[in-house]
């Protein structure tokens, strides 16, 4: 079966970086540096376990995928940032 | 910074700069790595911890004690309040200078640390054991040698992870928190406030802890299966407007703690977890600062032996020291979480109105606890196990 496109949204702005997400996380798919939150989208199963965590509702479950949302925030950036360090 | 060390720390809170410490004192070189560009802030903690505790690693500094407390108030849903007797006094902290006082110790036992240096993948050898760090140390890739890497990297930790070790936690037991540090309300500072029931905060308390000058941290914390409903921001900003609707909000943060067993395994391809990267957290209190830091003290202690008996086989006696000194009492106040995390909020006031009967004496967290699961007799000597009374 073909992986599911990326359904987790990361709300620009809003983050505390607290690191709830993470612990959740089994798929040891979100990258947390000290103000830099992003999902590395290989990994990610979008499973919401981390939507369900995050005490700020900075994360945020689409159905339809996270592709039309606007591309200057958190999520893309840094997923590319993150994919760099590996 | 050297190219090599005996150990590599990742992560200064309060476990990271214990195990620092000790590994250090006990012979080891030893460097740490804090993510952010500053140790102890920002601070993700309720602040609170008892005399006993800290007294074993610091004298109490009036520098990082923000209120000295002598009571606990504990809030049943319907208002009614019980206050157990306390033997001794605890604090609430300034995690920020605390946390910084720590770090001190570690250095001044020889550890080095540099901050802003994050820590995104292991080093391992051909047998895929650890074997140092890959780190970004203000903005500029680098990789570190070491013998023993020891995974102090909060809720949030992945370094136990890239040694094979599972340390996510189950969403029942992640508390999902929010807090803010409110000024301008009328608190008592030298009381310890724990609100329960489902209007605050189901499956979890609600803490006021005071920080004097009319200050105090006021947080929640929420089983992550609840909050699928209602998010931990949402309960506190509700409390705060009905309770404090004139304060101040000074900060604001979110958190995760880890209610959960101790991690099965702490030790793995010279990987050592402690604090809540190996979920050292009492699961009842949710309180990880003191268990933290003892795990800290005796994975330090081993990692500084092993490496000096050349013998990375003995690493895995952290293990066993922990289970022996803390990890057994865990997974008892797991269980009494487990058996109290359902109480509709009438069995939450009947236990409140029942521990107001009892004698002064008897109103301790031990009689509470035994008041509440009177009908479970199976727990109650669960409770007699960790609370001498």
């Amino acid at each position: 079966m073909a992986k599911p496109f990326l359904m987790i949204y990361v709300r620009p702005g809003k983050c505390d970086f607290c690191g709830c997400c993470v612990g959740v996380c089994p798929e040891d798919a979100i990258e947390l540096m000290e103000a830099k939150l992003s999902i590395i989208e290989d990994r990610c199963t979008n499973c919401r376990k981390c939507v369900w965590a995050c005490p700020w509702e900075v994360l945020e479950f689409h159905r339809e995928g996270i592709q039309d949302l606007p591309k200057d925030i958190v999520a893309v950036d840094d997923f590319q940032f993150a994919n760099s360090l590996k | 910074m050297k190219k090599q060390y005996d150990v590599i720390v990742v992560g200064a809170g309060p476990a990271g700069s214990t195990a620092a410490r000790y590994a250090a004192a006990n012979g080891a070189s030893v460097l740490m790595l804090e993510k952010d560009r500053d140790v102890g802030y920002p601070v993700r903690c309720g602040e609170a911890v008892s005399h006993e505790g800290v007294i074993q690693f610091i004298q109490p500094d009036p520098k990082w004690i923000a209120s000295t407390v002598t009571k606990f108030r504990l809030v049943a849903p319907n208002g009614s309040s019980v206050i157990p007797q306390l033997d001794g006094v605890g604090y609430v902290l300034e995690r920020r200078i605390f946390d910084y006082e720590l770090a001190k110790l570690a250095a001044n036992e020889g550890a080095e640390v540099i901050t802003k240096a994050y820590v995104y993948d292991l080093l391992k050898d051909s047998n895929g054991e650890a074997a140092g760090v890959k780190a970004l140390i203000k903005d500029v890739k680098v990789e570190i040698s070491c013998k023993v890497v020891i995974g102090a990297d909060g809720v949030e930790s992945r370094v136990g992870k890239w040694a094979g070790i599972d340390t996510t936690c189950h969403i029942r037991d992640m508390e999902s928190c929010a807090q803010m540090t409110i000024s301008g309300i009328d608190v008592d500072d030298e009381t310890l406030d724990f609100y329960f029931g489902d209007e605050v905060s189901p499956g979890g308390y609600l803490w006021v802890f005071p920080k004097g000058k009319h200050t105090a941290n006021v947080g929640l914390g929420l089983s992550v299966e609840e909050a699928k409903k209602k998010s931990a921001i949402k309960f506190l900003q509700e409390f705060i407007e009905k309770k404090f609707p004139n304060a101040a909000v000074l900060t604001h943060i979110a958190g995760g703690v880890p209610c959960a067993k101790t991690c099965d395994t702490l030790v793995k391809n010279r990987v050592m977890l402690v604090g809540d990267a190996g979920h050292q957290v009492n699961p009842v209190s949710g309180g990880g600062i003191i268990s933290g830091m003892i795990g800290g003290m005796i994975a330090g202690e081993v990692a500084a032996e092993a490496i000096q008996k050349n013998d990375l086989s003995l690493l895995v006696q952290y293990e066993k020291r922990w289970q022996k000194r803390l990890g057994w009492r865990h997974e008892v106040f797991y269980n009494i979480k487990e058996a109290i995390a359902g109480f509709s909020d009438d069995r939450l006031n009947s236990i409140c109105t029942s521990a107001l009967k009892l004698p002064e004496h008897k109103r301790t967290l031990g009689g509470i606890f035994r008041t509440a699961l009177w009908n479970q007799p199976s727990m109650l000597l669960d409770v007699a196990k960790v609370f001498v009374s």
